[in-house]
């Protein structure tokens, strides 16, 4: 992902204040931190009397004004059913949804809308890939490809697949500075692997996934490709004829939209084959008490009345996302990583897990025998808000030898004077159980 | 130290924490039992060796926080000398004190150490690591029973 990925910014000069956490800095390049924070209402809070330090953006993100606003818009002014009434609200609706989806569309540098299908989340996006796809496609004997870095999200629905099948799951494995181990890659894709499925970010390490080249390596045998972009989304465009993969799956909550709406994209000659996984409503051509025939995709896919608001905000979110500048963003999130393992490395006891360069803005670490529960109770008196627990990658965790880790996760509103706040938050933690 | 921390992580709290009583196997033991928390993967086993019809002795071994680990170890020094029906109804009133809405009224003089576990009720994310060495505790005196 980190396209124009800016490693000289690693190697920045610091200059401190006071030992450990008096991090300053100037930002190396044209941004005003205060432009973006003013878009998240929410970032004025208070928790506890002082400032939200809001680093808990890998479990959702804040949303814009612009995103409230659309679903508020469309609530208060034009709230109606999708794709069965004849008057103005609905034919309103419906252009507003479309529109939603053609947005998801273009910004993500495809050209048939009919590709992307609006979902809860990633986890629904996945489950649906497992029971339509999977249910098809895999046999007795078969292999599915997962990663040691996976979300259970992405582990889970395969298993109860290669259960159903008579299947079997294998793994990747990881290096130990958190990269994924290309070298044992092509001995893992053999003739009786159907599908690869891997994350395009870890959540708990930051690693960015070379995903293209996976992809590209199980194209080369034929084997289908899933791709968990949830952590990926949020920090920059994607553009899915680079990643090259089969199905694409993200939330609309990580990346600044609303949550019960996410987006599974499937490259259309797969889509077109497939089953639909639940039935009923609004992806039907024509239906008798003995057989019914369903319309084709994206329809196919999306039984009921859909999450019409939530689609809507993801769109103002995908709008709003895309108009940023992201090569001054990745620079900012990637100088914000830089900061982080800076002033957080200096605490003693403190271990930071996955140190791979060019990694997304996540910083999961352990700190002696203080547990992740009481660092993040501690950091909360503080304002600081993280993720404390094992991330729902029990696997992974398992892999590095520690039961739960403290992540911090940022978004590019974040800023260098929260990193120090988050330090001297650390630093109370470690004075307090140390 | 901050009031608001105070109410979680009192003195007694810290120092069990930091030097928890009965951290070790019971050996032997009548009964035992694994409690597990999901949401952080802490666990913790609890050990407990009945004679004549009472506790003789409680022990714990596992990972966890500090809230998990001091009420493990409070717990283990409260055990000795109560029947299972007493031990029971001793964990039914610290899930009382726990998740009731109202103020606990709790006896200091007669509950003692626990009494500090009262403060974790404000913080309703902790609360399960509270009461997850009782519930292993329950689960251990129920293995006893069993013929």
């Amino acid at each position: 992902m980190p396209a124009e990925s800016l490693g000289p910014l690693h190697s920045l000069p610091i200059r401190r204040k006071r030992a450990a956490t008096g991090l300053r800095r100037t930002y190396p390049y044209k941004l005003n931190a205060a432009d973006i924070r003013r878009d998240f209402p929410i970032l004025d809070r208070r928790v506890h009397g002082k400032p939200l330090v809001y680093l808990d953006n890998g479990a959702t993100s804040q949303k814009p004004r612009v995103v409230i606003d659309a679903i508020r818009n469309f609530l208060e002014n034009g709230c109606a059913n999708i794709h069965r009434g004849v008057h103005l609200l609905s034919a309103e609706a419906t252009q507003a949804y479309d529109r939603a989806r053609a947005t998801v569309c273009q910004t993500m540098g495809a050209s048939r809308p009919e590709e992307f299908i609006f979902v809860r989340g990633t986890t629904e996006a996945i489950n649906l890939v497992a029971r339509s796809w999977g249910d098809l496609h895999i046999q007795a004997g078969d292999e599915i490809l997962l990663t040691e870095m996976e979300h259970h999200a992405n582990i889970v629905p395969w298993q109860f697949l290669a259960r159903r099948a008579g299947a079997k799951i294998r793994v990747l494995p990881i290096t130990p500075d958190g990269a994924l181990d290309l070298d044992a890659l092509p001995a893992l894709l053999t003739d009786k692997t159907r599908l690869l499925a891997c994350t395009h970010v870890s959540n708990v390490l930051g690693t960015v996934n070379p995903v293209s080249e996976i992809c590209r390596m199980a194209r080369e045998r034929g084997i289908v490709t899933l791709v968990d972009g949830a952590q990926a989304v949020p920090h920059g465009p994607v553009d899915l004829g680079a990643v090259g993969c089969d199905f694409y799956v993200f939330s609309g909550h990580k990346m600044f939209g609303p949550d019960g709406i996410g987006v599974l994209y499937g490259r259309g000659k797969l889509l077109d084959r497939l089953p639909p996984w639940q039935v009923g409503g609004d992806m039907v051509e024509r239906v008798s008490f003995e057989e019914s025939t369903f319309r084709p995709p994206p329809d196919r896919f999306e039984a009921g009345t859909p999450n019409i608001s939530g689609a809507i905000g993801l769109g103002a979110a995908f709008t709003y996302h895309a108009g940023l500048d992201w090569a001054v963003l990745r620079a900012h999130e990637d100088a914000l990583v830089a900061a982080a393992h800076e002033a957080l490395q200096s605490i003693p006891g403190l271990r930071i897990q996955g140190t791979v360069p060019g990694k997304a803005p996540v910083v999961s670490f352990t700190m002696g025998g203080i547990h992740p529960h009481d660092i993040g109770t501690i950091l909360d008196s503080e304002g600081v808000a993280i993720r404390a627990g094992n991330h729902c990658a029990q696997p992974l965790l398992a892999r590095l030898g520690i039961p739960s880790s403290a992540r911090a996760s940022f978004a590019c509103y974040n800023t260098f004077e929260e990193v120090e706040t988050l330090a001297k938050a650390v630093w109370k933690a470690h004075r307090y159980f140390g | 130290m901050d009031e608001y921390l105070e109410q979680l992580y009192q003195e007694i709290i810290l120092d069990h924490s930091k030097r928890p009583r009965h951290e070790r196997e019971l050996d032997p033991c009548t009964g035992r039992a694994e409690g597990y928390n999901p949401l952080c993967g802490d666990k913790v086993t609890v050990f407990v060796r009945e004679e004549e019809g009472k506790i003789a002795e409680a022990s714990f071994l596992g990972e966890g926080c500090a809230i998990s680990r001091a009420s493990a170890s409070i717990m283990t020094t409260l055990l000795a000398g109560l029947t299972a029906e007493q031990a029971h109804a001793k964990a039914r009133e610290i899930y009382e004190m726990l998740t009731k809405a109202e103020e606990p009224r709790i006896d200091l003089a007669e509950n003692g150490e626990i009494a500090a576990l009262a403060g974790v009720r404000k913080f309703p994310a902790r609360i399960k690591c509270a009461t997850l060495a009782w519930h292993a505790l329950e689960d251990a005196l129920h293995g006893t029973e069993a013929p």
